[in-house]
């Protein structure tokens, strides 16, 4: 019998009603946070689905009775929110596998290898999550001038994987050091070369830590927004972040078209976070704790 | 074994090129800013070295110790709130039925980009439109204020959006750090009779300490150095009522092309940002850790 039990047990009717009370408070203070948490999303959705008429006369979650899709096809035919998005994805694509490939090369190197910096080189990687981004942003803005890579995509890879290394290290470290070394033994002993090793054991077993860095690093690169906003001054190159800036700017009067355009902007994001909410909370919680 | 795991070939290959890549993009830039605030420079000229007068003027500009008071209240309003999370995270983990499905909802906020959550925070405070001013005249308040438009309110409405995105974040890392606790201790403290209050203080409270004190350097370093609502939403004013650091270094720096100031501004950032975190490492250092495992 567990404790709680007993305690049910021995209460009197009274004190079994003040738990009752209690914990229907607990409830309505949840669900009170959630209802704050969520409900500007819901207006979002509401008012990108209106048009000026229907936000400005009609109650606040009033549900539209004819639901305006057509903000929508609008906003995405009328701009460049297209290639915004297009610039958004393939970005995020590449920065993501350059970070996590590199970030487990670097990881196995120091969980595996033999070497004397090796814990100086960690603490290097490790210190550089304390450096704030925008007391680097002058001097980033200006050595990618002088190497040429101001407005192109290549400035935003490079400083992407750079920033998002350390954590994405610091989530494998754990899971590295957990795992166990005896497969990698006998593979030595039967002559394998590191890099087989690497590739062919090592990496694919550690693919569930991967996954949840992965999702982590799109998260991050997917809504990085002042990368964008300094180095990138053509159209063709902008993400999404800096596009809906820029476009709702051009739209400040029109509520259904911004409300359809930012519901554009977060939809990919909160679709993976239907799917995939338990590897998302894992990793967020997995590299922060340990900071 | 040791011999092929230390071939120094193939460490390097390992290693090389992404400390190279973090030398010249996280490393470098940090020195570079030092010393572009020692020079007078509008970012496409030549520089021209000032020595220390950026700093000098940094010292006495009353804009940046404005811009600096309203990142420290924010630090401020952010510490305050943990207490409001973490009160939050220990209701979440006393069993109760849904838990994971709450702290997965106000995780939502801090996944999306501030770019999005910056413009719908504009719509929000909206002075005629806005939910927020359409529910309190509901409620019968007369005139509401246009909240991003007024100088001693600017602050706090741009505080709500800030702590209503990262919520769900500390709740989250509370309630991993509270469901990490044995349950056998709470049962223990029970049969000996504790209240759950005396509970939640006297033995969850000592066994999160480590996890309170990343999370109170977190959310200190995070309000100094923040940038991104504020500059979507008001760029800092009216008339610079809402400046924070990286604000005010922003536009230094890429509106007023004073790249030299700016760089002086990024630089006493980066050293206020160090500062507090070894400031609240020392002052939250204890002797001995529990151990509960």
């Amino acid at each position: 019998m567990s404790v709680g039990q007993m305690d049910a047990g021995a209460m009197s009717p009274k004190a079994a009603f003040a738990q009752k009370i209690g914990y229907a408070i607990l409830y309505i203070v949840l669900i009170a946070v959630a209802v704050l948490q969520l409900f500007p999303l819901v207006w979002l959705l509401l008012f990108s689905l209106k048009n000026n008429q229907e936000v400005f006369n009609l109650p606040p979650f009033a549900i539209p009775t004819h639901p305006r899709w057509e903000n929508y096809q609008k906003v995405w035919e009328a701009g460049n929110i297209d290639v915004y998005f297009l610039n958004s994805v393939w970005i995020t694509v590449v920065s993501t596998l350059l970070t996590v490939v590199l970030a487990s090369l670097v990881t196995y190197a120091i969980t595996r290898m033999k070497w004397k910096l090796s814990s100086l080189v960690l603490g290097l990687f490790m210190v550089a999550m304390m450096i704030p981004v925008h007391s680097t942003l002058i001097p980033l803005f200006s050595m990618f001038n002088d190497v040429n890579l101001t407005d192109k995509p290549a400035s935003l890879i490079l400083t992407y994987v750079a920033f998002n290394m350390p954590i994405t290290i610091m989530i494998l470290l754990g899971f590295y050091y957990a795992l166990p070394k005896e497969v990698e033994e006998a593979a030595v002993i039967d002559g394998c070369s590191v890099n087989r090793m690497f590739f062919r054991i090592v990496f694919p077993m550690t693919s569930s830590v991967i996954a949840t860095t992965a999702i982590i690093n799109m998260i991050y690169n997917w809504n990085e927004f002042i990368f964008v906003n300094t180095f990138i001054s053509s159209d063709k190159f902008k993400t999404l972040t800096v596009g809906v800036q820029n476009f709702i700017g051009q739209y400040t009067t029109d509520w259904g078209a911004i409300g359809a355009t930012l519901m554009i902007s977060i939809l990919p994001i909160l679709i993976t976070f239907l799917f995939l909410s338990d590897r998302i909370v894992e990793g967020i919680a997995a590299g922060s704790v340990k900071g | 074994m040791d011999k092929v795991m230390s071939n120094k070939k193939m460490i390097a290959l390992y290693v090389l090129p992404s400390l190279l890549l973090i030398l010249a993009v996280v490393y470098i830039p940090i020195v570079l800013t030092g010393y572009y605030g020692l020079n007078e420079w509008n970012g496409i000229g030549s520089m021209k070295f000032v020595g220390l007068d950026n700093y000098q003027r940094l010292l006495k500009d009353s804009v940046f110790w404005d811009s600096a008071k309203h990142s420290l209240l924010l630090a401020v309003f952010s510490l305050i709130s943990l207490i409001v999370y973490l009160a939050i995270a220990m209701v979440l983990a006393a069993k109760l039925r849904g838990a994971n499905l709450f702290r997965k909802i106000y995780l939502i906020p801090m996944l999306l980009s501030s770019v999005a959550i910056a413009q719908l925070w504009l719509k929000i405070y909206h002075p005629t439109s806005g939910i927020m001013n359409t529910l309190l005249e509901s409620l019968g308040v007369d005139n509401p204020p246009a909240w991003l438009a007024e100088p001693s309110l600017v602050l706090f409405a741009l505080f709500i959006p800030i702590l209503w995105q990262y919520a769900g974040f500390y709740i989250l890392i509370y309630y991993a750090a509270l469901k990490n606790i044995p349950t056998s201790l709470e049962e223990a403290a029970k049969i000996d009779g504790a209240t759950s209050i005396q509970i939640a203080y006297k033995i969850k409270l000592p066994l999160v300490m480590e996890v309170l004190k990343v999370t109170v350097v977190l959310a200190v370093v995070g309000s100094l150095k923040y940038f991104d609502l504020i500059y979507v939403m008001t760029n800092g004013g009216p008339n610079g009522a809402s400046e924070v650091m990286a604000s005010y270094m922003y536009r230094t720096a890429f509106k007023s092309y004073d790249f030299g100031y700016g760089s002086a501004i990024g630089f006493a950032l980066l050293i206020i940002c160090l500062v507090a975190t070894w400031v609240i490492r020392k002052l939250t250092e204890t002797k001995d850790t529990i151990q509960y495992s």
